[in-house]
């Protein structure tokens, strides 16, 4: 093999120029490829970070209580238990599962909440809200309100309120006003606006309002319990994984963002596969290049190949420098290629810090590694032909040319 | 005492059907250890295709093929490459050097093929070899970088490595002048009178052949005077 590798490193130095334009052709297949995958991933990236940087990852809520068939089909009479209304879907024993669920790996944040709806009720104003009431050290937990706040405090007080720029423009409440909350339990405070946010999302900035837990509870009625509790995760591509072991050791109903997103995600898909065809298409050019540049090189090399056969080189052996010159392009080609794609792409902001109109590519995902791999193997491959062409040369018929 | 390469009742045939062409019809031919003998015959012949099955590049259609001892006629093509490389030397018309390699790498070839790696005991000798045909001085020079007369004395260095018992030649000089030629077949000689190495030259020079001990002379196929 040592003596092989010398006779292919030879037959590739022989002509410079060559060996140079094949590599050089393989460099930018591997470019190709790495730049592809760093645009395709920090393009989904970005657009999942865009769409679900402020939302929960899984969401836990008590299971439904729907109704049920109480006697079997058979019977002859339908007898049926209605969906159970009297009691509100509560987590009643949210406290004693949540220090478990903070101590997870890979959890982020976890925000136990109550929601219900009401009304901003401002002189003969009114405005309806979702109202969320969260732990004042966990307003910013889940969305990143501390980030978009545009006036005042994030600090949320017993007493006080976050509302969103879009409402407080139309009911014309800046910082420190009071407005009066109703909720659909008819009961009604006075709270501080402490804050203003602006996340960008109308829904959000036009209708959402965050207290604190104990104003919540006071304000929907609910002396125990939570409506909810919102988990991110550290990876939200574990979102569905985690949302099974949760519902498993809860008994709750935990649902992952994807449930609720099945168009961004089929939009994701789509993306990566038109990423991964034009990856492909990258990976057919280096073999065919790769290919047909040691076919010539085989026939070329015909008398010294039959020379090699005459004075004992095996068959294997003449396969063997082939492919290890096909191997030798490929590695070259790949890490040259791999090279030049960190370096092109290292200028580029990331994906988080992308701004909008920018290209969001991702030097992290530019799969280097795999990219030189599957190079080296695509050239080992396509040095195949021509190795066996190579082999197959009868010594007799090209000694005597 | 055994001969050193024997075939009897060689036959070689070309194509199937009416295409069918018979080069070699029955053939008997023993080399002896040590022998120094041109092949001789009017071309058509079929001394190259003798010389191709001697070297087992190529099998024969019938007859039997035994070299030092051992029956080769309907081995494997593995086991006749490795056969190839442990005791048979060849030289051709047209040297037939690997071009990318230097004279010293090229007369080493066939003992790295063997092991895998050029050896310094291989390089030792190579460069020896070299010096013995005058080449001492080009040892490092490209075969492309050599003249046609330097060429073949490489050829005949590489062809001697691996210390084969037999080493054919098919008109090795064909392609020089006079004065090359005369002094590619002193060289011949030279080894095959203090090594003991077998040639077998196959020429139409009768200068050539008249330097050889042994002519031997095919005509359609047979031998017909030895």
């Amino acid at each position: 093999m040592l003596y092989g590798f010398k006779i292919a490193w030879r037959y590739l130095t022989s002509n410079k120029t060559q060996t140079g334009l094949l590599i050089a052709g393989v460099a930018v297949g591997v470019f190709v490829f790495i730049f592809m995958s760093a645009l395709i991933g920090g393009l989904a990236s970005y657009l999942v970070q865009r769409t679900l940087g402020d939302v929960a990852h899984v969401t836990l809520e008590a299971p439904s209580r729907d109704a049920g068939l109480l006697m079997p089909d058979a019977s002859g009479a339908l007898l049926v238990q209605q969906k159970s209304t009297g009691q509100r879907e509560t987590l009643r024993t949210a406290d004693a599962f949540l220090p478990a669920i903070e101590a997870m790996d890979g959890i982020k944040a976890v925000s136990p909440q109550i929601v219900g709806n009401g009304f901003v009720l401002r002189g003969q104003s009114r405005a309806p809200v979702a109202v969320t009431g969260v732990e004042p050290d966990k307003v910013s937990a889940i969305a990143n309100i501390a980030a978009r706040l545009v006036a005042g405090d994030v600090r949320l007080s017993n007493s006080g309120v976050l509302i969103g720029k879009t409402l407080g423009d139309d009911l014309g409440i800046g910082v420190g006003q009071i407005i009066r909350l109703q909720s659909d339990r008819n009961v009604e405070r006075a709270l501080v606006v402490n804050g203003i946010f602006s996340i960008g999302v109308e829904a959000l900035d036009a209708r959402a309002a965050f207290i604190t837990l104990s104003s919540a509870r006071t304000l929907f009625d609910l002396p125990q319990g939570l409506s909810r509790v919102e988990i991110k995760l550290d990876d939200l591509n574990a979102a569905n994984v985690f949302a099974e072991r949760l519902a498993a050791q809860t008994g709750l109903k935990a649902t992952p963002w994807t449930e609720g997103n099945a168009q961004l995600l089929d939009g994701l898909r789509a993306q990566a596969s038109s990423g991964n065809l034009i990856k492909a298409f990258a990976l057919i050019t280096i073999v065919i290049g790769v290919a047909s540049a040691l076919l010539l090189s085989t026939y070329r090399r015909r008398p010294e190949i039959g020379i090699m056969r005459a004075f004992g080189a095996s068959r294997g052996f003449v396969v063997a420098v082939f492919v290890l010159q096909g191997s030798l392009i490929g590695l070259l080609g790949g890490v040259i290629g791999a090279g030049l794609g960190y370096l092109a792409l290292s200028p580029f902001p990331l994906p988080e810090n992308a701004r909008p109109g920018g290209l969001p590519v991702d030097v992290r995902q530019g799969a280097y590694g795999l990219a030189i791999a599957l190079t080296a193997i695509g050239a080992i491959l396509a040095s195949i032909l021509p190795a066996r062409a190579a082999a197959r040369v009868d010594p007799v018929s090209v000694i005597g040319q | 005492m055994t001969a050193l390469v024997d075939v009897k009742d060689l036959v070689k045939t070309y194509g199937e059907g009416e295409a069918e062409t018979r080069v070699l019809k029955g053939l008997d031919m023993q080399l002896e250890d040590k022998d120094l003998a041109a092949l001789l015959g009017p071309s058509g012949s079929g001394k190259s295709t003798l010389l191709t099955i001697l070297g087992t590049l190529m099998q024969p259609t019938s007859g039997s093929h035994v070299m030092l001892g051992e029956d080769i006629t309907r081995a494997s093509d593995a086991d006749l490459t490795e056969f190839r490389n442990r005791h048979i030397g060849f030289v051709f018309q047209f040297h037939h050097l690997l071009p990318d390699f230097t004279a010293l790498e090229n007369v080493v070839f066939p003992s790295a093929i063997t092991h895998g790696r050029e050896t310094a005991s291989a390089m030792k000798r190579g460069a020896e070899l070299l010096d013995r045909v005058g080449l001492s001085h080009r040892m490092d020079f490209r075969a492309t970088q050599l003249s046609g007369g330097q060429k073949q004395r490489v050829a005949i260095a590489r062809a001697l490595m691996n210390q084969p018992e037999l080493v054919l030649a098919d008109e090795p000089t064909g392609n020089l002048d006079r004065e090359s030629a005369t002094q590619v077949m002193e060289l011949i000689a030279e080894i095959n009178a203090k090594e003991g190495t077998t040639f077998l030259i196959s020429t139409h020079d009768e200068k050539i052949a008249a330097a050889c001990r042994r002519q031997i002379k095919v005509v359609d196929g047979k031998t017909v005077t030895d």
